[in-house]
């Protein structure tokens, strides 16, 4: 994690105000500044405190069920003709994405501080159930924000929340999806400071959230480098992960930033194509900007004013990214690019035959990029993908759509 | 009041506070989005206001993503933005109120990500050209002065900051620090328009405040009556009274949500209502 990074290290950061080159910072409304400087606080005590390294790493064995294994997709290997493809999958993880290892370790770090009450935002839904399952395991108090159209599309995971105890709260504000979510979440936030805490579900938000929520998914990272030592006794050429606000890209890639020979590729949504306006790809289509507590890429007008995202996908349905996502992009570290819902949906597909594993659609959108060049990249290279969440929850969502593509 | 005449930036501020203490009396200071529900409207209602009794105008520059704001001030803001309102539009506005009005300072308030947008050097040269005075950019707490604060500082341009609930003595000095024109007392936990203003506990804030500070205090957020601007005009040295405004705003509107002949008159005339309140409550006479 950040504590062992070299001094020129692309690890190192935030800085000490929480920025990644001009990115990041605390961009946040004076009620809420006490309450953030407080989990900073906290969140370096419990950092260096081994108890509470051990506390998490007990709930990843024996609840979260980590290590998760590091898969060679043969079928789809061959299928492609080129490089080895390898799943990280966190997809078997409780609960079904990689969204669990941040909320153990927030729910933790809320329990030192002595809160019982907890506030999430959610897009896919995965962030609630995770945060929801964290809250009955612990005993806390959950309320869910989560936009009224998401509501609607990813309806199971509405029903898990409430099974789990957990109060929902549609919103209806703006397009009704993770954007209004997050900012209905933090105005809530501003009326209970004092005694609730935020689990903010992806490396977005004001510091300290960007780096915490990061050293929490850097377990996918580290274990992908043990199991591919183990594997083919090297490190891979290729780490491919979808971006919604970049958790679980941000996870896999930032183990390896100092591998320099490790090529990082970063997959946003391109909804219906960059050029349709249609999209969730702040950093192929947007620039930079303040919102949520930090200054990263973001889709706007030239008024400043945020414009809406779209994709199919609930949980890349965002018009922003994480800011350290930003300062990999402008340093040229790591390549973004967009994939199509179409796109997405084929490689929903195809996984699934392939591979009997139904991916969300999250992911799907990563397979499908890995799909545009895994076939060009010699039999000798190895590509490892995150398979960060499985498919259940969208099932609703896209059986109708492959009916109508002849997928089916 | 000729003396304030040529001041502008934070000085115009200074000098209405002045005025305001010499009178024995606090301030009403209005917001309303720029451009709700219309720009033509929006300007008539702004021209009208210190006829109605406005010390102070906050005007809102509106923004799709108001996260401090409740549900009234979310949508007056909407409305704006719907009817065409940029950030180029709120400084036109302020430009044609002070064609008629040199004494009521004008407070920008809103969010960052349309003045980053604008660029922030050309952003405080327009504002100060126009006629602005103080700016309240609630995402901009002290950690993020290098951003705007100190460059608006530097050049005269009053830097309001937000004082909360939340805000103790330890942290208090850091906010009061680059904070000039006045120091705005957030009476809530929590965004406009969604609970009453406490007077008691307000009271004791404003004097917590007063110990830091020798800079006016104003309040807002939660206050809705004559009788409640009444009450802490009393205590404090301004009230901010900005969702019951655009309430009135709201509910003049035709059902497609267009001004109609009496969104005007029935905004002003609820301004009125609240200058009187304000003006009838007599302040103790300073010490000092
Ligand atoms: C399975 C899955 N993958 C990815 C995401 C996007 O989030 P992030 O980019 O933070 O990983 C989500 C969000 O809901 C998700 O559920």
């Amino acid at each position: 994690m950040a504590a062992t990074a070299q001094p020129n290290s692309l690890r190192a950061g935030p800085d000490a105000d929480g920025h990644f080159g001009i990115f990041g910072g605390r961009y946040v409304a004076e009620t809420l500044m006490p309450l953030i400087l407080s989990v900073e606080k906290a969140y370096e005590e419990a950092k260096a405190d081994p108890e509470f390294q051990r506390q998490i790493a007990y709930y990843h064995t024996h609840y979260i069920g980590r290590p998760s294994p590091l898969y060679f997709a043969e079928r789809l290997t061959e299928h492609f003709g080129g490089a080895k493809l390898y799943f990280k999958r966190d997809e078997l993880n409780h609960t079904g994405a990689h969204k669990i290892n941040n909320v153990m370790g927030q729910a933790l770090l809320a329990k030192r501080m002595g809160k019982t009450r907890i506030i999430a935002e959610t897009g896919a839904g995965q962030h609630g159930v995770a945060t929801a399952t964290a809250c009955a395991l612990f005993g806390m108090e959950c309320e869910v924000f989560m936009g009224a159209e998401d509501v609607e599309r990813q309806k199971p995971n509405v029903d898990r929340m409430r099974l789990l105890g957990a109060k929902v709260h549609p919103v209806t504000s703006g397009s009704g999806t993770l954007k209004d979510a997050m900012n209905e979440a933090l105005r809530y936030w501003v009326s209970k400071a004092e005694t609730h805490f935020y689990i903010i579900g992806t490396v977005a938000g004001p510091h300290p959230y960007p780096a915490m929520v990061r050293d929490f998914q850097s377990i996918i990272g580290i274990e992908v480098k043990q199991q591919m030592m183990a594997a083919e006794g090297r490190l891979p050429d290729t780490l491919v992960a979808c971006i919604g606000g970049g958790s679980n890209a941000m996870g896999l890639f930032h183990p390896f930033l100092d591998d320099t020979d490790v090529e990082i590729i970063g997959v946003e949504a391109g909804g219906l194509g960059l050029n349709s306006g249609k999209h969730a790809a702040s950093l192929n289509g947007g620039r930079p900007g303040v919102l949520h507590g930090n200054r990263t890429y973001l889709l706007q007008d030239d008024d400043g004013q945020i414009t809406e995202a779209h994709s199919i996908s609930a949980g890349l349905d965002y018009p922003g990214i994480g800011p350290e996502h930003s300062w990999l992009n402008d340093i040229g570290r790591v390549k973004y690019v967009a994939a199509n819902d179409e796109d997405a949906l084929r490689a929903f597909a195809l996984c699934t035959r392939k591979e009997g594993i139904i991916p969300a659609l999250e992911p799907s959108h990563a397979l499908a990029h890995v799909g545009t060049f895994i076939g060009d990249r010699p039999k000798d290279q190895i590509v490892v993908m995150n398979l960060c969440g499985r498919g259940d929850k969208d099932m609703d969502a896209v059986m109708p759509k492959l009916e109508k593509m002849g997928l089916l | 009041m000729s003396d304030a005449r040529g001041k502008a930036g934070v000085s115009r501020i200074d000098a209405k506070f002045a005025a305001l203490r010499a009178e024995g009396r606090g301030a009403l200071g209005i917001f309303v989005s720029a451009g709700d529900p219309d720009f033509e409207t929006g300007l008539a209602i702004l021209k009208g206001l210190p006829g109605a009794g406005a010390d102070m105008i906050e005007f809102g520059m509106p923004f799709t993503d108001p996260m401090a704001d409740g549900p009234a001030i979310q949508e007056s803001s909407q409305r704006a933005l719907k009817a065409g309102m940029t950030l180029t539009g709120v400084l036109e506005m302020v430009r044609a109120f002070r064609a008629g009005d040199q004494d009521t300072p004008m407070i920008l308030m809103g969010y960052y990500n349309p003045i980053y947008s604008y660029g922030v050097d050309r952003f405080i040269e327009d504002a100060l050209a126009s006629g602005v005075d103080g700016l309240i950019v609630v995402d901009l707490p002290p950690e993020e002065d290098r951003e705007l604060c100190l460059p608006a500082l530097a050049r005269g341009l009053g830097f309001v900051r937000l004082a909360t609930p939340t805000t103790d003595d330890v942290r208090l000095p850091a906010v009061l620090k680059n904070t000039a024109g006045f120091v705005y007392y957030v009476s809530i936990m929590g965004i406009t328009g969604t609970a009453e203003v406490p007077t008691d506990l307000v009271t004791k804030a404003v004097e917590r405040l007063k110990r830091h500070t020798d800079l006016p205090v104003c309040v807002g957020f939660g206050i809705t009556t004559p009788e409640q601007a009444a009450g802490i005009a009393r205590c404090a040295d301004g009230a901010i009274v900005g969702t019951a405004v655009v309430k009135t705003i709201k509910a003049s509107l035709d059902h497609e949500g267009r001004a109609t002949e009496a969104t005007v008159s029935d905004t002003l005339g609820f301004v009125r209502g609240l200058a009187d309140g304000v003006r009838g409550a007599r302040r103790p006479a300073p010490h000092a």
